[in-house]
């Protein structure tokens, strides 16, 4: 089957370049044609998940495929990994710095709308070690 | 898909060939061919970006000669609201209405006074809600354009209201019709444009079937005409402006926003800040703003390239003959009821390697290897934007790979070194340049 396999860095604690991954995707996924609703889904969720990286993971990396079925973002990372995921998916609900806050980032909604955006959302983590996130979009839904 | 009129146009014989417009261009539509500028129609949202940077004046824009007037038995002029900033010494913008009149027009109707329209009832979806957050303006062609080709996913965001071009013609047609008892055909609305993408909206039109706007003339053709007539203190000039503050800020960027009195508001001008914004949006992350204005010319309409001030100077005037105005000047009343759009805008997939999504894939997977073997500088001499152009274009079946200079450079050096290897080896020639020794 038809594939596209592309990978991203994600600089830590650089909000300068935070958001370069989804744009590039978005200009990606509009090259191949793919519907708009699902482009800015992908997109959001992306940029959601590129900016949890900046703010809490000192980065990672992001591996994204596309098929004429799905779009699958795995992020990647080493950072300290979420105590506790089922808080975590609570809106409103942050760990970040009032230092990240004050910038206008933090507001507890990263996860929630990771989910809320996307088809599938499996989450892997583990305190200390890090967490690796992998979200799937379908391109025809039933 | 439908064919594309456009506005921006070259003329081949003032093009040089370089690669300043292909650069600027926003949409990535122009390339060079055979040391020729080509404008790829399809992508082009007539902004004008490469009329202002080209240093040959071969791009340009088609609008209607002032002659156009012989064609219609009454005139009304629709001056845009950036008209007014471009002269000096006005104390009263019933001076240049009053030069449109002695130019040739019969009538004038401010498309400012139809933008207070436009603004009241952009209060009122704002205030009744239903729209999807954040509404994006209509009012400027080359931005819908631009959303219609590169953001489709924000279409549902652009306020359904007609232009506030669109609106004055409607108005002052019907008001003519009513006064000189003639058919609306031989009544003729002339849009006085500082933009070629106001051209482009009234023959490819904007939300509606087909635009009340009859004709189209640049702010700069009329502009020495205008001069000759507009006397300094001309006390006698009629009063007949019909637009306050409101109307009159729509000439400058900020100024619908502002006609809104909501604090939760964006304004972007010029075509860089303007995608950024929509990549923003994209992303969903502009939070609480709840109306974006986006003018794809610095500073707004005043920055439109049909206009002669300098866009900031034109702002500064347009401040100053609008701070002792009403802020309404409209007859109070119910706003008029025709002013939503009865046409769907719609996606223009012309960024896309394939209708097929599998073809697409293969496709853009060719074009990221291609790009690979490029050398990344982006240097614009194959004639593309970039090296990823040049590799989609490759893709696209519109260029070779021999079109990059390095790419070239390279064969040549191979080749070179090819010859020269076989030559060393030509046992016949070596044997002759002995016996010579």
């Amino acid at each position: 089957m038809n594939i596209l396999q592309m990978s991203y860095e994600v600089p830590g604690d650089d909000f300068t370049h935070a958001g370069e991954a989804s744009s590039a995707t978005k200009r990606a996924l509009k090259k191949l044609g793919i519907s708009p609703a699902v482009v800015r889904n992908v997109a959001i969720a992306m940029y959601e998940g590129e900016i949890n990286m900046v703010i809490h993971a000192g980065g990672g990396h992001i591996d994204l495929s596309v098929t004429p079925d799905a779009v699958t973002m795995v992020l990647t990372d080493h950072g300290p990994g979420i105590p506790d995921v089922e808080k975590a998916m609570q809106n409103g609900w942050s760990t970040a710095s009032a230092e990240v806050r004050s910038m206008g980032f933090g507001a507890g909604m990263g996860l929630p709308n990771m989910k809320k955006y996307t088809d599938e959302m499996h989450i892997d983590t583990e305190v200390g070690r890090g967490t690796t996130i992998t979200m799937t979009v379908y391109l025809n839904k039933a | 898909m439908e064919s594309f009129f456009h506005s921006v146009t070259l003329d081949r014989k003032l093009c040089k060939g370089c690669i300043n417009c292909v650069k600027r261009c926003p949409t990535e539509a122009i390339r060079v061919q055979n040391g020729k500028a080509k404008i790829i129609k399809e992508r082009c949202i007539d902004c004008g970006e490469c009329i202002r940077i080209c240093p040959h004046h071969a791009k340009q824009a088609v609008y209607d000669p002032l002659s156009i007037l012989d064609r219609f038995e009454y005139t009304i002029a629709l001056p845009a609201p950036s008209l007014y900033g471009q002269f000096n010494h006005l104390d009263r913008v019933d001076i240049v209405l009053d030069a449109l009149l002695q130019i040739g027009f019969d009538a004038v109707y401010e498309v400012a006074r139809a933008a207070e329209y436009v603004s009241d009832i952009t209060r009122t979806l704002l205030e009744k809600g239903g729209l999807p957050k954040p509404v994006i303006s209509s009012a400027c062609p080359a931005v819908v354009r631009l959303i219609r080709v590169r953001f489709p996913e924000l279409l549902p965001h652009v306020l359904p209201v007609r232009a506030p071009m669109e609106v004055a013609a409607q108005l002052a047609k019907a008001e003519a019709v009513k006064k000189t008892g003639l058919p609306p055909e031989k009544i003729g609305a002339i849009f006085i444009s500082p933009c070629p993408a106001k051209v482009t909206a009234v023959k490819m039109p904007i939300g509606v079937e087909s635009c009340a706007v009859d004709g189209v003339v640049a702010a700069h053709e009329i502009y020495s005409q205008l001069l000759r007539v507009m006397k300094p203190g001309s006390e006698a000039a009629p009063r007949q402006q019909t637009a306050g503050r409101i109307g009159i800020r729509w000439g400058q960027s900020g100024g619908e926003a502002d006609a809104l009195a909501h604090d939760q508001y964006l304004a972007a001008d010029g075509i860089e800040n303007v995608i950024r914004v929509l990549e923003s949006m994209e992303d969903d992350q502009l939070g609480d703003v709840e109306f974006v204005e986006l003018n794809a010319c610095s500073g707004g309409c005043v920055g439109g390239v049909l206009n002669v001030e300098n866009p900031y100077v034109a702002k500064t005037k347009l401040e100053r003959l609008s701070r002792f105005k009403p802020v309404y000047r409209r007859d109070p009343g119910p706003v008029p009821q025709e002013m939503f759009f009865d046409h769907a805008i719609e996606f223009v997939p012309v960024m896309q390697l394939d209708p097929d999504v599998s073809v697409a894939i293969e496709k853009l997977r060719r074009m990221e290897e291609i790009e690979s073997r490029l050398y990344g500088i982006d240097c614009g001499s194959c004639g593309a934007p970039s090296c990823r152009a040049l590799a989609e274009d490759i893709v696209r079946g519109f260029n070779t790979e021999m079109a990059c200079i390095y790419v070239q450079r390279a064969y040549l050096q191979s080749i070179t070194q090819e010859m020269s290897r076989l030559a060393d080896n030509m046992p016949g020639e070596e044997e002759e340049e002995r016996q010579e020794e």
